[in-house]
């Protein structure tokens, strides 16, 4: 049988390369955002309505030097990951009881249904009731924050999967755990991902709402607490590097972790456009 | 050269013991409106080294069959058996080619897609999965996308990767279901020419199903027409090896007798 030929492929001129991969385009939309920024402030005039982004700046920096944020930070993200990882282990069991049977199919789609759209933060009196004031409060609304879009989207990413290709993978043979693992969860790994980005983005502000809220004790307090102390004290400086830093952690996570992710998976199989 | 229809009824022939035996097979699956019945008591038999084509319009259950054969589905009523023993679960055994181009895993490579097959399908270590992979791979033409991941196929190209997998897994019994239907005439026609040239090399034992009047000539050694809704067995033939070549009077004539013997009204041939 004739052997097919792989088409040739020229490269594109150098310069049009370097535009289409950095993103540039990025970069001149924060400079500009930036920049109105630092003008408006100025106009403004009124350091405690908004500090120029300057001022912003310095502030943080004195924050992180004096190493009150990073500490803060360190604190938020350790609450964060341990009630993101808690969350996302529950929703794998519930996704694994609804695609397994038809009453978890049923229970599922009532929780989701019932639970998704309640706000997280809602449930913190209950929370502050059952857990009192400290971590396991914290936890269990980020829990409740992560669970139910992760749940909704692994279930919904395993019911997309072509038949075809499940009947490709019981065609081998394969079953139970083996099957779930290397046919069902990669086929459905896009939307997976995009359920755990969503989960992210929904646990790290949650939890920012809710150390606003209740500000834990000083010394094990995250950076919602930092914000809301630098705001008692008329620091708006400090408030806006401390929402700064809220920002520049989801931007972090975003573009080098799940980006990332997705690259090397989804948009490498073809699952989604690059 | 008979090419008369003749009812099938080879199910218990002590001459040639058969591979694949169908006995009295009906499926019948609930639906929004009621019951429909797919398929309705059919039974044939099928000897090691045949290439038994399902011919059929849209609708006519030869898809169903197929399936059920693989184990994918239950009959309503009646039996399929495998070398005498009633089939059972999917298996590697019964590899299928389906129609559709997602039957590929798209987050393995070309050559991953085959390798992990024979990995799970034969329990091939990995070293040896992988050279198999890569002599069927080498077969079917396509030494030069080992490394291609499957959405940077063409479609003909992601037919052949399944159908590198399938033979690569020396099945008992091929089922092919419509597998180049979603392909331009001209791979269509090519690809039918290698499949029947793999098929003759290997020695393949085949079930397929097809639409297509020419494209049933060209890889069968018997076609079994069926009619639509139920699908029932309307009648049989025999494709002796010289009707086989494209062109020959002989090809002509066969497909001329199944046009008239299983399509009254000609505007239903799609082939």
């Amino acid at each position: 049988m004739a052997d097919i030929t792989a088409p040739k492929l020229s490269e594109a001129p150098a310069l049009r390369r370097v535009f289409e991969q950095t993103p540039w385009r990025r970069l001149v939309i924060l400079a500009a955002f930036a920049l109105a920024w630092e003008l408006y402030a100025r106009w403004l005039d009124n350091a405690l309505l908004l500090p120029t982004l300057g001022a912003t700046l310095s502030a943080l920096w004195s924050a992180i030097l004096s190493g009150e944020l990073p500490n803060r930070t360190l604190t938020s993200l350790r609450v964060l990951v341990t009630g993101y990882a808690l969350g996302v282990g529950v929703a794998a069991v519930f996704t694994a009881l609804a695609t397994l049977s038809r009453w978890g199919n049923e229970a599922l789609g009532l929780l989701t249904s019932m639970f998704n759209p309640l706000p997280a933060i809602a449930l913190l009196p209950i929370a502050l009731l059952w857990f009192g004031v400290g971590t396991p409060s914290l936890v269990f609304v980020i829990v409740h924050s992560v669970l139910w879009p992760v749940a909704l989207a692994c279930h919904a990413g395993f019911r997309a999967i072509p038949p075809t290709l499940l009947m490709a993978g019981r065609n081998l043979g394969l079953s139970g755990g083996r099957f779930v693992a290397e046919i069902l969860v990669p086929a459905a790994f896009p939307q997976i991902l995009s359920g755990l980005r969503i989960g992210w983005a929904f646990a790290w502000r949650t939890l920012i709402a809710a150390e606003l809220v209740f500000g834990v004790s000083a010394r094990s307090g995250g950076i919602g607490w930092f914000i809301y102390t630098s705001r008692a004290q008329l620091e708006t400086a400090s408030v806006f590097a401390g929402l700064l830093t809220v920002i520049l952690i989801g931007l972090l996570v975003e573009s080098v972790v799940f980006r990332s992710l997705t690259r090397i998976t989804v948009q490498r199989w073809g699952q989604e456009r690059t | 050269m008979n090419v008369a229809p003749r009812l099938v009824d080879l199910a218990g022939d002590a001459a040639s013991p058969s591979l694949l035996t169908l006995d009295r097979v009906s499926i019948s699956y609930p639906t929004r409106d009621g019951i429909l019945t797919a398929v309705e008591d059919v039974s044939l038999a099928l000897s090691a080294g045949e290439r038994l084509v399902l011919l059929g319009p849209s609708g006519c259950g030869k898809s169903t069959l197929l399936r059920a054969v693989g184990g994918f589905l239950k009959p309503s009523t009646g039996e399929i058996r495998m070398n005498e023993q009633p089939i059972g679960a999917p298996g590697p055994d019964r590899m299928t080619v389906f129609q559709e181009f997602d039957q590929l895993l798209p987050w393995r490579t070309v050559l991953g897609n085959v390798r992990y097959a024979l990995e799970r399908g034969r329990s091939l270590s990995r070293r040896e999965a992988e050279a198999v992979a890569r002599g069927w791979l080498e077969r079917v033409g396509l030494k030069n996308f080992v490394d291609a991941f499957p959405h940077t196929l063409s479609g003909g190209m992601k037919q052949r990767v399944a159908i590198a997998r399938a033979f690569a897994l020396e099945p008992a019994l091929l089922l092919m279901d419509e597998p180049f239907a979603a392909l331009d005439a001209l791979t269509r026609r090519q690809m039918q020419d290698e499949l029947l040239k793999l098929c003759e090399e290997t020695g393949s034992t085949a079930l397929f199903v097809t639409h297509g009047i020419d494209e049933a000539i060209r890889v069968g050694t018997s076609i079994l027409a069926l009619t639509p809704h139920p699908g029932r067995l309307a009648a049989t033939f025999d494709v002796p090896p010289g009707s086989r070549t494209r062109g020959t009077t002989a090809f002509a004539e066969l497909e001329q007798k199944i046009q008239q013997a299983v399509f009254a009204d000609p505007e239903l041939d799609h082939g």
